[in-house]
């Protein structure tokens, strides 16, 4: 999986050496307000390291300091400046706009204004036969030069559509925000195995032409509706053939609305395996 | 709560940006950390750090045994892996804020058990 790097701030609530403990209650309030923000935060109750090994990102310390705290902490990279704010009297709700005043003076990441629904690809069952690939509208998979399948931009992904991992055949694709199993990481059981194959002829019909399929049933019932002259009972029928699958699959109408033909998916394919080729170097190697 | 086992480090997951992991189990845990006396860290999302291969995954794939609090083993060894910070196959333990009482988990965290994910 491919997307740009980017440095957040991290935050220590430090009660080490040098730095009186907080309340059990406002620790505990303390961090849920943080974490609601989408900040990460290291709970540091011993010792005197103020700055989480290997640090690479921007911190800032927040602590009851005994005395005026260290000019300096242990992070050695310049890339991870380390920013001390003393919170004595400090409240949670007052803690947030601390930690906002830090992340606009170092520039960092904002947190959150994304839910992240991505796929997540187990490698243990993946057989890369990239029915996923071909079927994802948003151009989430990618190959790599490896000719592996790959989850390449994963902003791309539809909230709430699972709709890929209902095509796979090995039940390799998770979405570890979904509602159920296996979908949502839990194990793979045999009768999810049989039940993900019959839903697999289910995608036959959509990876391979849902149009094709929707307008014969449309025909068929045009036909007969033209018999009967009611436009309005076809186009209800329609809507509820869609509706159906809908359901069936807990994918958004607005996806199955835009499937692509089964010559669109091949030639979808094609294109991203000769650009995967086309990105290796002659070493055999990703140019960046 | 009783000392946890300071052994390995402990990162918790709040999943703040989805609703799957039960409120009361994940509050009730978080809660049970922050009493605990012990050091951990806790992360707002670790789907979301995952999607942008947050650096600081790589350190919790490499710097030892660790216990991870957050929701299916599955998911949880496949995300760090598509952040492109594969979990070692041994001290990593994983535990289960979707499906197990934050008593349970409070319980484990306490263990020195080698559980690999």
């Amino acid at each position: 999986m491919s997307a740009p790097l980017a440095r957040s701030l991290r935050v220590v609530l430090y009660e080490g050496v040098g730095s009186r403990s907080i309340a059990d209650a406002d620790r505990f309030a303390m961090m849920t307000t943080l974490l609601q923000g989408g900040y990460a935060v290291t709970s540091v109750r011993t010792g005197s390291r103020t700055a989480p090994e290997g640090a690479r990102t921007p911190i800032v310390v927040l602590g009851r300091f005994e005395h005026t705290p260290p000019r300096e902490a242990e992070s050695d990279s310049a890339a991870a400046p380390v920013f001390f704010r003393d919170i004595e009297g400090v409240d949670a709700p007052a803690i947030a706009s601390i930690v906002e005043s830090v992340h606009a003076e170092a520039g960092t990441r904002r947190p959150g204004g994304w839910k992240p629904w991505f796929p997540v690809i187990d490698f243990g069952r993946c057989t890369n036969c990239m029915q996923c690939l071909t079927f994802c509208l948003f151009d989430v998979y990618g190959v790599s030069p490896d000719k592996q399948i790959r989850v390449q931009n994963p902003s791309n992904c539809k909230t709430d559509c699972p709709a890929c991992s209902r095509v796979c055949p090995e039940v390799a694709i998770l979405f570890p925000k979904y509602k159920m199993g296996p979908i949502n990481g839990d194990e793979v059981r045999e009768e999810d195995i049989h039940r993900e194959k019959m839903k697999v002829d289910i995608s036959a019909l959509l990876g391979g032409d849902i149009y094709a399929a929707l307008r014969t049933r449309s025909q068929e019932s045009k036909q007969r509706f033209a018999r009967e002259r009611d436009d309005k009972r076809a186009l209800e029928e329609r809507r509820r053939c869609l509706t159906k699958l809908q359901e069936q699959l807990d994918i958004p109408p607005e996806v199955l609305a835009a499937l692509p033909s089964l010559d669109q998916i091949r030639a979808k394919t094609e294109r991203a395996v000769a650009a995967a080729i086309q990105r290796q170097t002659p070493a055999g190697t990703e140019q960046q | 709560m009783r000392a946890m086992n300071t052994q390995r480090r402990i990162v918790y997951c709040h999943c703040a940006y989805a609703q799957v992991v039960p409120a009361d189990v994940k509050q009730d845990v978080l809660r049970r950390l922050t009493e605990s006396g012990t050091s951990f860290d806790a992360v707002a999302d670790l789907c979301e750090m995952a999607a942008r291969r947050d650096p600081w995954l790589e350190g919790v794939a490499c710097q030892g045994p660790t216990q991870i609090v957050a929701c299916y083993p599955r998911a949880v060894k496949w995300l760090f892996s598509s952040a492109g910070a594969p979990l070692p196959e041994h001290g990593i333990r994983i535990l289960n804020m979707r499906t197990e009482a934050a008593e349970a988990i409070a319980a484990a965290l306490e263990t020195a058990e080698d559980v690999d994910a």
